[in-house]
């Protein structure tokens, strides 16, 4: 793309919230103006995800399609997604795929997202699905837009189809060159609505000149000039900025608050609406002046736990498990080991922290309600805020703009929630921007979890027993992809389904949500069994692999470290892990150095392989990597909510420290090139990695085995102590 | 009582009728309409809210406006002049070293206040001079090499 082009991510024909309420398909279209609108939705096509719809896209537009592209009279194709960006870059991998099949310039499409007014129905941006279920609908929409395209520039030459030839947005008859038209031409003057039925030909991946190259991202330049809005950058007439009274615990029932020495601030408005509690100013920092004059009485908390006797507490009332999978008898696997270990493992809650912490601009004009989020789920916002204050989900329109990082926390919409009833009430437009220490409070965490895992190895060091039991974490990642003839895996509580009484605040899905705790407890017992056979951990994992994919990519990791075998602890430092998620496979090799005296830890290198299907943007999926590879150091070293009796004891960046500029190691990574399967999951898959791979380094560098994440300086001294 | 505060504003004079003891992050955001600069943790501790003051990255979240007066300010708005972008922007993008963006504004700044001070930087010292600056994607590695290449196209000029 040209560079200097800013990219609109935005909703430019749309000034006023009350421009948009279309009450039929054919306002709808009205407004859109000329063009040519396809409409996607072919069983076949319907990705799993989309399973459950449909529960209601745009006004006044059919629900019964999933992906849904205009080309306009000006040439320009616009692709309406139900996915936002929050970093992880389709806006620029989706308008790839989309310029790809339909034979148009990459500069040429404008991506809608995320608005559900305008895009349909989709149930939020999570579980790496975007590329892999969107995609494919995608394509398809722009297949059979360029098979409209190329009848209508058929009639118009009055050729045969068979004798065009459609390249960069422009129709050319091979045997007359003057007979050429671009689509913007083809569009003029026309309201052509598609709704394709059958299966489009879709080209084959050889044929792409878009996919699979690597593009500089479209929304940088607004990224680094500041022009990129985010949803507290939105401004409306006569806004209110609202900060929220806050329990000091969770489970502290509200009783009462006086708000006099509050209202005494001029502009302060208090709204009072059941339990939610709030000051609004036309400035935020007077509103922040005025919480702090709030004078509230809240319950003692009941709750009882903190973050050491947690997990008694969590395995006390954990639900009984499902069975993930099993084959063999165990009882057959245990006479049959010359050594059996029994380890469990713990991992503590972890914050999503996002830079920009959950916000929403919520305005009530008439009997609609607009709302501007961040947020990874705006339907589900959008359902949420119209259940909030009775109005129907067509009486709410949730806009994303670009989202400030969202690792599954935004999935909750509970500022949404907030600051619709708040505008409500107010009368007026209305801003909830939590602050930090908001966050670390109504942030749904990583479910703390527990795995106990009991295995064993025959007299040759082959695996002949497997029972892995996980409590919490949910089952995506728990199952094994070794040869071991006995084995079962069982799953109690997924990660945000949990009894009620589990857990002291709201968890729910983290970046690869239950996979970083399985393949840490996994990979560490793994690597436990492959020191006690005295074989080489690389080695033992090779020769004991039941899936091929994943003995690719650890081949290609261990090929690109250099891999020297030998048998743990080799006092090198050298880590290795591997796992699947999201229908990609991928293994990391890490070398750390441990300050014995300190227990500190210092990642030097890590080289990350991915198998993940076809690669659109192959840049892109390198970036997702690198980030996986760096945010996952945090949950590693460092990041461990603590709380008491209901309180969490973090409220910031001094006490909860995620990764820094000096933890970040040398880091290469490899993408397989596997251009005949699918696209499949790019931005969570090496994340899962990361705990396992730290902890192995240790291990391989001390002698020293962590079994609770994270490996703090205490943990790892304690380690190092019984070693 | 609202106090005059006078400064200038990438480039442009300003008057401000004021509280002078209001933080500088939310008169930039509020007041003048500049959103460039981000709000992250209120404290100081990531730097999302970074701004110039006389050409040092200062944390406007704890900066009040009274201690902007007669300093020159800049925003990441006014990084890019005439149209043009400063080779600190536009390493960043070439190296892709952004996700979601959020904290993008303050590297940047941070960045070319560092660069300012140290033409030629070596790896330790980009590190040691970002480290107070958060990014949450895990973009680190590149905005790293997005720095030392804008250092070698500055060829040590500011």
């Amino acid at each position: 793309m040209n560079p200097s082009d800013h990219l609109t991510l935005d909703f430019t024909d749309i000034k006023t919230a009350a421009d948009l309420y279309p009450q039929s398909r054919r306002e709808f279209l009205k407004r859109l103006g000329g063009g040519i609108f396809i409409f996607v939705a072919v069983g076949d096509l319907v990705s799993a995800q989309e399973g459950s719809r449909p529960r209601g896209g745009p006004p006044g537009l059919p629900t019964d399609f999933n992906a849904f592209l205009r080309i306009g009279e000006n040439g320009r194709v616009t692709c309406f997604t139900g996915k936002i960006e929050m970093g992880q870059g389709p806006i620029t991998s989706l308008a790839q795929m989309l310029a790809d099949e339909l034979d148009t310039p990459l500069e040429s499409v404008d991506m809608v997202m995320g608005d559900t007014d305008l895009c349909p129905y989709d149930m939020g941006t999570w579980g790496s699905m975007t590329t892999r279920f969107f995609g494919p609908p995608l394509r398809a929409a722009a297949a059979e837009a360029r098979a409209v395209l190329l009848e209508l520039a058929a009639e118009q030459f009055k050729v045969p189809q068979s004798q065009l030839v459609a390249k960069e947005g422009v129709i050319v008859d091979r045997q007359n060159q003057a007979n050429r038209i671009t689509y913007g031409q083809l569009a003029k003057g026309q309201k052509i609505v598609r709704h394709l039925e059958a299966k489009p030909t879709l080209k084959d991946p050889s044929q792409f000149t878009i996919s699979g190259k690597s593009v500089l991202r479209r929304d940088a330049k607004d990224k680094v000039t500041g022009k990129a809005r985010y949803a507290g950058d939105i401004r409306l007439p006569g806004m209110l900025y609202a900060r929220i009274l806050r329990p000091p615990a969770h489970g502290a029932k509200f009783k009462s608050v006086d708000a006099a020495l509050a209202k005494e601030i001029p502009g302060v408005q208090v709204v009072q609406d059941g339990d939610l509690v709030a000051v609004l100013h036309e400035l935020p920092d007077v509103a922040d002046k005025a919480l702090g004059k709030l004078e509230a009485e809240f319950e003692p908390s009941p709750l009882r736990t903190d973050d050491r006797n947690i997990y008694d507490h969590l395995l006390s009332v954990a639900p009984a498990g499902h069975m993930v999978a099993q084959g063999g008898d165990l009882e057959e696997g245990k006479k049959a080991a010359a050594k059996t270990f029994e380890s469990t493992y713990f991992n503590s809650y972890v914050a999503h922290a996002p830079i920009e912490t959950h916000t929403a601009l919520a305005t009530l004009e008439g009997d609609k309600m607009t709302i501007w989020a961040s947020t990874q789920n705006p339907f589900g916002a959008r359902d949420e805020a119209a259940r909030a204050i009775g109005f129907s989900s067509q009486q709410v329109r949730v806009i994303t703009p670009f989202v400030g990082g969202g690792f599954g926390g935004k999935g909750q919409n509970r500022q949404v929630v907030q600051a619709a009833r708040l505008a409500k009430a107010a009368g007026k437009p209305v801003q909830v921007m939590w602050t930090r220490e908001d966050e670390f409070f109504w942030d749904t965490f990583r479910p703390a979890a527990i795995v106990k895992i009991s295995s064993g190895i025959d007299g040759s060091g082959k695996m002949v027993f497997w029972d892995y039991d996980v409590a919490y974490a949910g089952d995506r990642g728990s199952q094994h992809f070794y040869t071991i003839p006995h084995h079962r895996t069982t799953a109690r509580g997924s990660d945000w389904n949990a009894p009620k009484n589990s857990h002291p605040f709201g968890t729910g899905a983290w970046r690869a949500p239950g996979n970083n705790t399985n393949t840490f407890a996994r990979e560490s017992q793994i690597d436990i069994m492959a020191a006690a056979a005295g074989i080489d951990p690389v080695e033992f994992r090779m020769s004991q692999m039941a899936d091929a994919r994943m003995t690719r990519v650890l081949k290609a990791a261990a090929d690109r470290f250099g891999w020297a075998p030998a048998k743990g602890p080799s006092k090198r430092g050298y880590g290795v892990a591997c796992g699947a998620d999201a229908g990609t496979c991928v293994a990391a090799i890490a070398e750390v150095a441990v300050d014995g005296k300190k227990g500190t830890v210092q990642v030097k290198r890590v080289v990350c392989a991915q198998e993940m299907g076809q690669v659109v943007n192959p840049e892109g999926a390198k970036i997702q990597m690198e980030g996986c590879i760096t945010m996952g150091m945090g949950y590693a070293l460092t990041e461990e909510v603590h709380f008491k009796n209901g309180e969490v004891l973090d409220t910031n960046f001094d006490s909860y420290e995620i990764p820094r500029f000096s933890w970040v190691p040398q880091i290469e990574t490899v993408i397989l090139d596997i251009r005949d399967s699918p696209p499949q999951g790019g931005g969570e898959p090496a994340i899962i990695l990361m705990g396992a791979v730290i902890a192995n380094a240790i291990y391989d560098a001390t002698g020293a085995r962590l079994f609770q994440l994270p490996m703090t300086p205490e943990r790892v001294k304690a380690a190092m102590q019984k070693a | 009582m609202p106090d005059i505060i006078s400064f200038k504003l990438n480039d442009k004079p300003v008057r401000l009728k004021v509280d002078g003891d209001r933080p500088f992050l939310w008169v930039l955001r509020t007041d003048l309409a500049l959103t460039g600069a981000k709000f992250g943790c209120g404290e100081g501790h990531c730097g999302a809210c970074t701004v110039l003051v006389d050409n040092v990255a200062t944390r406007s979240c704890l900066l009040k406006a009274k201690d902007v007066q007669n300093k020159e300010v800049t925003t990441i708005e006014g990084v890019d002049k005439d149209g043009k972008l400063h080779p600190v922007q536009k390493a960043f993008m070439e190296h892709d070293a952004l996700q979601c963006g959020f904290c993008t504004p303050g590297m940047i700044l941070t960045a070319v206040s560092l660069l300012r001070e140290t033409a030629k930087p070596s790896r330790e010292q980009i590190v040691r001079g970002m480290e107070q600056n958060f990014c949450r994607c895990g973009a680190h590695t590149r905005i790293i090499d997005a720095i030392q290449s804008a250092a070698a196209e500055m060829k040590g000029g500011r």
